[in-house]
C-alpha cells in the first residue's frame, strides 16, 4: 500500500502523473460497479417498461352463432380476453355491443365510452348507448350524440364466417389506440 | 441494582451514540413561539402514515393481489377474520385523515409562509409527499379491487390514452398488458404496497431532515420581513433566546393532537367501519355508477364539466402545471411578508380552492350531468301532472317514461338532471318547438327523429305544451297572433280561482 499522502510518482517519459495502485483500483471499481450497475439497471428498466417495445397484435374472437343476435336487436355479449392469464377471475370476461343490422350486416362496439372509458348501456326503448359517468351519449350506430364524447364508440372488426360471429379484439380501446 | 442499570445504559450509549442522536435530532431547539397547536398537523400527517404502514402491513396477512382473489380475500377480511373488519376500518380512515391532515398541514405553511427563504426543500419535499399520499389514496382504492376500482383503472387509463405520440405505451404500461386484468392489479399492489410507501418514508427523511438542518419557522409576525441577507442571524437569534429543546419542551401539543388523531381514527373506524366494496370487479357487469373516493371526486367533475375542445390539454396540462405552480413557489415569492393577515391574494387563493374544491367534490357526489338510469322505469310522475289531461296528452306522458326522457329531465325535480327540468317546459317552448326539438334534438340533446313515430310525437308534444306552472300561460308562436298575455294570465287567475272554489 502506498501512503495517500504522498504525491503520485511522475513518469519518467512525459512527466505526467503516474496511477498508482490506489487510483488504478479506484478506477477499476468504480468501472467493474458501472458495469455491474448497467447489468442489473437496464434488464430491470427493461423488464418495468418492456411495454414499450411489447406489442398486443388483436387477435380473433368468436361471439358465438350469429342466431344469438336476432337482426335488429342490440345486445351485450361477452368474449374472453384473448391476452388472459388464468388468474384474471371475472375481469377475464370482456363485454361489448353488437348490433345486428340484417343478414350479415353487424357492428360490434366496445363497452368503453370514449370520453373516459366507463361502461355504456343500451337502451332500447330510445335507441341510445347512455355513460353513466359523464354523460356521453350514442346513437345505435355508435355515432356521438351528445356529452362530452370526443368522437363515437369504438368499433370491432368484425364479419360472419360458417354462422359465427368473429371480431378482432383483444385490447382496451383508448383515443390513443381505438382500434379496439 | 441501579448502578448496573446505569452502567447497561451508558454501554448501550456507549456503543449506539444515543444521547448524541437524541440531542441532534427530538432535542433540537425550536422557536419557543412554534410550540403552537397550528404546528401539529405535519406530526399528526407522519402518524397517520405510521398507522397506514402498520395495518397495511397486517392486511397484506391476509390479502392477496391476484384478480382472482383479491375480492374473496377482502371479503374474507371484512367478515371472517377476526378484527379484519377494524383493521380494514382503521385503514381506511386512516388514509382520509391522512391525506385530510396533509392538506390542513400543506394550507397552514402556505398561509404562515413557512415555505419561505430558507426552507425552499422543505416546501417541495412535502409537495412531493403530497402527490405520493394521493398515489397511495388512488391506488388503495384499486386494492379493493371491485367495480369502482375496475373502471376506475378505465378511467386512467383513458386519460393516459390521451397523452400523444406515447399514448398506447402508457395505457399499457399502466394496465401492465393490453387490458386490465390481473397484471393491473398486480402493478397498483407493488405500488401501493412498496414503490409509494417506500418513497414516503425516503421523502420524509429528507423533510425532516430539513426540519433539522433549517429550523421549524418561527410564528409569523405582521410586519416581520423576510430578507434573505439577514434571515438566518435572526433566526439563529430567535434560537439563542427563546429556543426550547423540541423534547420535552415543544411536543406536549403534538402528543394531545397525535392521540386526538388516533381516537379519530378508531373511532370512524369502529363506528363507521370500514369501505365496503362495491359489486365484483367484473367488466361485464354494466349495471354500474363507477365514482372515484371523495378525494378524487372534484376532478371527476371537472373531467364532466370542461369543454370538450380543452379537454385532453387540460386533463394533460394541469398536473404538470401544478407541480410546477407549487415548486416555483418559494422561489418566486422567497422574502417579505410571513403573516397571513399581511398577504390578502394567499388568502383569496386559499379560499378560492378550498370552495372550489368543495363545489366540485360535491357536483361530483350529485353528478347532474348523468343520466339517471333507472328513472324511465323508477321515478313517479306528481298527480297534478297527471290529472285532468285527455287521452293524447296522456299517451304522451307515458311515452315521456317509454322513451326514456326522464332519464335526462326532470319533472318537478324528480329524475335526471343532464337537460332541464321539464315542469314549465310549456311556458318556454311552443308545440312546433318542441317538436323540432325532440326530431333533431340539438343543444346537447340526441335527435329522436327516426326513434319516434310521428303520431307518438304528437302525443308527446300535447302533453310537454300542459307542462308549466298554475297561472303562466302557453309558450306563444310569434309568427301566429295569439291570445295577449295579459288575458291569458287573467283568465288563468280567474279558473285557478274557480277551481280553488
Amino acid at each position: 500500500m502506498s501512503d495517500p499522502s504522498k504525491e503520485p510518482e511522475k513518469c519518467a517519459c512525459d512527466g505526467a502523473p503516474k496511477a498508482n495502485r490506489r487510483d488504478f483500483l479506484l478506477k477499476v471499481g468504480f468501472g467493474l460497479n458501472a458495469l455491474a450497475g448497467a447489468m442489473i439497471g437496464i434488464p430491470i428498466i427493461g423488464y418495468a417498461l418492456s411495454s414499450f417495445v411489447q406489442k398486443f397484435p388483436l387477435k380473433q374472437i368468436s361471439l358465438g352463432p350469429v342466431s344469438k343476435f336476432p337482426e335488429g336487436t342490440t345486445r351485450l355479449a361477452t368474449y374472453m380476453n384473448p391476452y388472459r392469464r388464468d388468474w384474471d377471475g371475472d375481469t377475464a370476461e370482456i363485454p361489448c355491443w353488437v348490433r345486428h343490422i340484417k343478414a350479415e350486416e353487424f357492428q360490434v362496439f366496445a363497452i368503453n365510452c370514449t370520453h373516459l372509458g366507463c361502461p355504456v348501456r343500451w337502451f332500447e326503448e330510445s335507441k341510445l348507448f347512455m355513460c353513466p359517468c359523464h354523460g356521453g351519449v350514442y346513437y345505435e350506430d355508435g355515432e356521438h350524440a351528445s356529452g362530452p364524447p370526443p368522437r363515437g364508440l369504438y368499433t370491432y372488426e368484425c364479419w360472419v364466417e360458417n354462422g359465427e360471429l368473429l371480431l378482432k379484439g383483444g385490447i382496451l380501446p383508448t383515443l390513443a389506440d381505438p382500434k379496439v | 441494582m441501579t448502578d448496573i442499570l446505569r452502567n447497561i445504559c451508558l454501554w448501550v450509549d456507549d456503543r449506539l451514540h444515543v444521547s448524541k442522536m437524541f440531542a441532534a435530532t427530538a432535542g433540537h431547539h425550536v422557536p419557543k413561539s412554534s410550540g403552537s397547536w397550528f404546528y401539529v398537523l405535519g406530526s399528526a400527517t407522519l402518524l397517520c402514515f405510521m398507522i397506514q404502514v402498520v395495518t397495511g402491513i397486517m392486511l397484506a396477512f391476509v390479502y392477496v393481489p391476484s384478480a382472482s382473489e383479491a375480492y374473496s380475500t377482502l371479503m374474507y377480511l371484512t367478515f371472517q377474520q377476526p378484527l379484519g373488519w377494524y383493521l380494514r376500518g382503521i385503514h381506511f380512515w386512516g388514509s382520509n385523515f391522512m391525506v385530510g391532515i396533509m392538506l390542513l398541514h400543506m394550507t397552514q405553511v402556505f398561509l404562515f409562509g413557512a415555505y419561505k427563504y430558507p426552507r425552499e426543500i422543505t416546501w417541495i419535499s412535502g409537495c412531493i409527499l403530497m402527490i405520493l399520499t394521493l398515489g397511495l389514496a388512488f391506488t388503495g382504492q384499486v386494492m379493493r379491487f371491485d367495480e369502482d376500482a375496475y373502471w376506475g383503472l378505465g378511467i386512467g387509463a383513458a386519460i393516459m390514452g390521451r397523452v400523444p405520440f406515447i399514448g398506447e405505451n402508457l395505457v399499457h404500461l399502466m394496465l401492465g398488458g393490453p387490458i386490465i386484468s390481473s397484471d393491473t392489479l398486480s402493478r397498483f399492489f407493488s405500488l401501493h404496497v412498496f414503490i409509494l410507501p417506500g418513497s414516503v418514508i425516503a421523502l420524509v427523511s429528507l423533510h425532516l431532515r430539513m426540519v433539522l438542518t433549517k429550523g421549524i419557522s418561527e410564528y409569523p409576525k405582521p410586519g416581520q420581513l423576510v430578507r434573505k441577507e439577514t434571515y438566518d442571524k435572526e433566526y439563529a437569534a430567535i434560537i439563542k433566546k427563546e429556543g426550547v429543546p423540541f423534547f420535552p419542551m415543544a411536543i406536549s401539543k403534538d402528543l394531545v393532537a397525535s392521540a386526538v388523531v388516533i381516537f379519530g381514527v378508531l373511532f370512524c373506524a369502529a363506528y363507521f367501519g370500514p369501505k365496503m366494496p362495491n359489486g365484483l370487479a367484473d367488466p361485464s357487469q354494466i349495471d354500474t355508477l363507477p365514482r372515484p373516493d371523495f378525494y378524487f371526486l372534484w376532478i371527476f367533475a371537472v373531467a364532466a364539466l370542461l369543454p370538450d375542445y380543452t379537454e385532453t390539454f387540460i386533463l394533460l396540462a394541469s398536473g404538470p402545471v401544478i407541480i410546477l405552480v407549487l415548486f416555483a413557489l418559494p422561489f418566486f415569492n422567497a422574502t417579505g411578508e410571513r403573516s397571513w393577515r399581511r398577504r390578502p391574494i394567499a388568502v383569496i387563493t386559499v379560499i378560492v380552492l378550498y370552495v372550489g374544491i368543495g363545489i366540485l367534490t360535491y357536483l361530483g357526489h350529485t353528478s347532474p350531468w348523468s343520466p339517471q338510469m333507472d328513472a324511465w322505469t323508477s321515478v313517479p310522475t306528481e298527480r297534478s301532472r297527471v290529472v285532468g289531461r285527455s287521452p293524447l296528452e296522456l299517451q304522451g306522458l307515458v311515452l315521456l317514461q317509454n322513451k326514456q326522457c326522464r332519464n335526462c329531465h326532470a319533472i318537478d325535480g324528480i329524475g335526471g338532471h343532464r337537460g332541464p327540468d321539464l315542469m314549465d317546459i310549456g311556458s318556454r317552448l311552443n308545440a312546433p318547438q318542441l317538436t323540432r326539438q325532440i326530431f333533431q334534438g340539438g343543444g346537447n340533446m340526441p335527435a329522436y327523429g327516426n326513434k319516434i313515430l310521428p303520431n307518438e310525437l304528437d302525443a308527446l308534444v300535447a302533453y310537454l305544451v300542459t307542462l308549466r306552472p298554475e297561472g303562466v300561460p302557453p309558450a306563444r308562436d310569434s309568427a301566429v297572433p295569439g291570445v295577449p298575455p295579459r288575458q291569458t294570465i287573467e283568465s288563468s287567475v280567474r279558473a285557478a280561482a274557480s277551481g280553488a272554489q
